[in-house]
């Protein structure tokens, strides 16, 4: 009675989106593998975010297919987010977590939702995510406001972990985190991917995530997506974009480092 | 051997229904759980670890095999290890077999949570806890003064400094001002106070009618729209619409830290975003009331035509007869009062937002309750002055 299991997470396939005149994604095709950890790399008002939006179905597209776990999306206007709920969790950018409860209410939210539960297990539960993000059970009673930068992400990124789903959208996840606290988050969504078997799409520009967590690296320039595949062989493209975004100033400052720390 | 099975009503499809065998070994317990444990079949699950609960605690030693599970997430490897932890806290022996090496991790990951259950917070004692209320919101009424008293006179300070420096007055952002809560708000103004004017006219007629006293009713229109109804219609309005909007660009503002930006910038947020706001509402307040009173008479005198039989000729006539300067000048000197008085809460609410949008919500709810109420109190000290004036 198992169905086959699909190899690819997300199979994206010739997606345009657009506003207005405006082409942001054009013709573009990407396949998630199960159980990696994709980066997606982007100039800036690039469409990254508009990608990842588009896979989860809050932008609506002109043309193309998106499958995820084996089935097809519909269009932003026909999507069941009852099923989607429990197929992906989204790590937003600022979080998005609801200002107005509590972070383990925030945790709780879409087990309340989604399944019936008693409040006991629901308790343990959300504390039980809170804690495998590196929170405490006392944090459940703080409110959002009250939150730094780091543990909002680690609380959305609970939130977003709640129902235990196949895949997790990160948008930016290090952004706005300091070194030490950025490479705490990377090492736990490597963790976590480990244990729960996740599949990880992560927009960001954090260039040692990239270097560190991803399996894969794909780099979107122009609505498409230029390169793709390992770290090693990116740095490696001769595509004028790629090369600029892995051979500029900033990522040539960290090389001696990387360098003298490998010898 | 007695054997127990469990088993629940299917709830998906895709996935297999979830199962716990309990086996009874001498005075021992071997539990095979079996099929989907995931947050899918939560209910089942839930049902299916409670009921091995009564044979756990009369087990000495346990054996969780889970060599027959399919699948398993957060929420299955959770109860798993509640069994597991129920039978090691009553002192019973414990042992799993068959971990699958895929849910290694994950089961070791779930050993690790919920160890430290926080003390739960104490139940304060009622009367305590009511009476350290009264106390707190006696305090935050005083605080509201203060807030109210410092932003009076931040404001006087600013606008001191402007009289000394006519140029450092914002010209633009003044004018800006006073196109959005002035001009754009006669419309809305003047069907307000057209329909009240109207109404009290119309409700005049019908009864002043039965005793013969129609004309009064000039009187009544005149005196209670000029002297009362047209300022405090006006300024109610005005503090739903542009106190609310008051507060809420400064608790934005406040809330992107955009005020912090200003005044590390050497420049007094008092000077640049509240003065201009505030000197827009005082002058554009007696404009809107004065024209407020004069859609309000107009419709006082179109209902005199067509419901009272009253010629407007007539109309004029009774009203130059019933009322004076005296009760134009009682009305519209009230109007920058209320408009001072409606700035001041809107702004000084705008600035006390705090980082989340609930707060944004309640500080502007807070703006208009709170003004609307020192508005009316305002025009009840001013009866109150006025009549001891004898104006």
């Amino acid at each position: 009675m198992q169905p086959a299991v699909p190899e690819f997470a997300i199979r994206v396939s010739d997606l345009v989106v657009g506003f207005g005149r405006q082409v942001v994604i054009d013709h573009l095709s990407l396949d998630v593998r199960k159980g990696e950890i994709l980066g997606l790399v982007g100039a800036s008002g690039g469409g990254k975010s508009v990608l990842m939006r588009t896979i989860i179905g809050l932008i609506p597209r002109r043309g193309g297919n998106i499958e995820v776990m084996g089935q097809s999306i519909g269009d932003s206007r026909e999507r069941s987010s009852q099923g989607a709920a429990a197929r992906w969790g989204i790590l937003f950018q600022q979080g998005a977590l609801f200002s107005s409860l509590t972070v383990r209410q925030n945790v709780q939210f879409p087990l309340r939702e989604n399944l019936e539960l008693s409040q006991a297990l629901m308790d343990e539960i959300a504390t039980a995510k809170l804690e495998m993000v590196g929170l405490t059970a006392r944090d459940g009673d703080k409110f959002p406001a009250e939150l730094s930068g780091g543990m909002t992400k680690r609380v959305a990124l609970a939130r977003a972990l709640a129902l235990d789903p196949a895949i997790v959208f990160l948008d930016e996840p290090t952004s706005g985190l300091d070194p030490i606290a950025a490479g705490d988050f990377d090492a736990l969504i490597k963790t976590l991917q480990k244990t729960l078997g996740l599949t990880v799409f992560m927009v960001t520009h954090d260039l040692a995530s990239l270097n560190t967590v991803c399996d894969r690296v794909a780099a979107l320039a122009d609505g498409k997506i230029v390169a793709i595949g390992p770290m090693r062989e990116l740095l490696l493209s001769e595509h004028p974009w790629v090369r600029a975004y892995f051979h500029g100033k900033r990522s040539q400052m960290l090389q001696p480092q990387a360098s003298s720390k490998a010898s | 051997m007695r054997q127990l099975s469990l088993l629940l009503k299917r709830e998906t499809v895709l996935t297999s229904t979830p199962l716990l065998t309990s086996t009874p070994l001498g005075d021992g317990l071997e539990l095979r759980p079996g099929g989907s444990w995931t947050a899918a079949n939560v209910k089942s699950l839930e049902a299916l670890s409670d009921g091995v609960m009564a044979d756990l605690d009369r087990s000495k030693s346990v054996k969780l095999d889970m060599n027959g599970l399919g699948e398993l997430d957060t929420l299955g490897a959770w109860l798993l290890e509640k069994l597991s932890r129920r039978a090691a806290s009553a002192g019973h022996q414990i042992e799993l077999v068959g971990v699958a090496e895929n849910y290694a991790g994950l089961i070791e990951e779930m050993r690790q949570v919920n160890r430290h259950s926080p003390a739960p917070a104490r139940a304060p004692n009622p009367v305590f806890a009511r009476l350290s209320e009264l106390g707190r919101s006696a305090v935050n009424a005083t605080d509201d003064i203060a807030v109210f008293l410092q932003m009076l006179g931040s404001l006087f300070t600013a606008l001191a400094g402007v009289l000394r420096r006519p140029r450092s007055l914002r010209i633009t952002s003044l004018v800006y001002q006073l196109y959005k809560v002035g001009w754009q708000a006669i419309p809305i103004v003047v069907l307000i106070t057209f329909l009240i004017g109207a109404i009290i006219a119309q409700q005049g007629f019908f009864h002043f009618r039965k005793f013969g006293a129609e004309s009064y009713v000039v009187d009544m229109v005149g005196i209670l729209v000029l002297r009362e109804l047209g300022v405090l219609i006006v300024a109610i309005m005005v503090a739903g619409r542009s106190g609310s909007a008051y507060t809420a660009e400064l608790g934005s503002m406040k809330m992107r830290e955009e005020i912090d930006a200003l005044s590390t910038m050497g420049l007094d947020p008092t000077e640049v975003l509240i003065l201009p706001r505030v000197v827009a509402l005082v002058c554009a307040l007696p404009i809107l009331s004065f024209i407020g009173s004069v859609a309000a008479l107009y419709g006082g005198g179109l209902v005199a035509q067509f419901y009272g039989d009253m010629a407007p000729a007539i109309f004029i006539a009774r009203l130059h007869e019933a009322i004076s300067v005296t009760h134009f000048k009682v009305g519209i000197i009230k109007a920058p009062f209320m408009a001072l008085v409606i700035g001041i809460v809107a702004c000084s609410e705008g600035l006390r937002v705090k980082g989340s949008a609930e707060s944004l919500g309640r500080q502007t709810t807070t703006s208009v309750v709170k003004s609307i109420f020192l508005v009316i109190v305002l025009d009840g000290l001013f009866a109150v002055f006025f009549a001891s004036i004898g104006m």
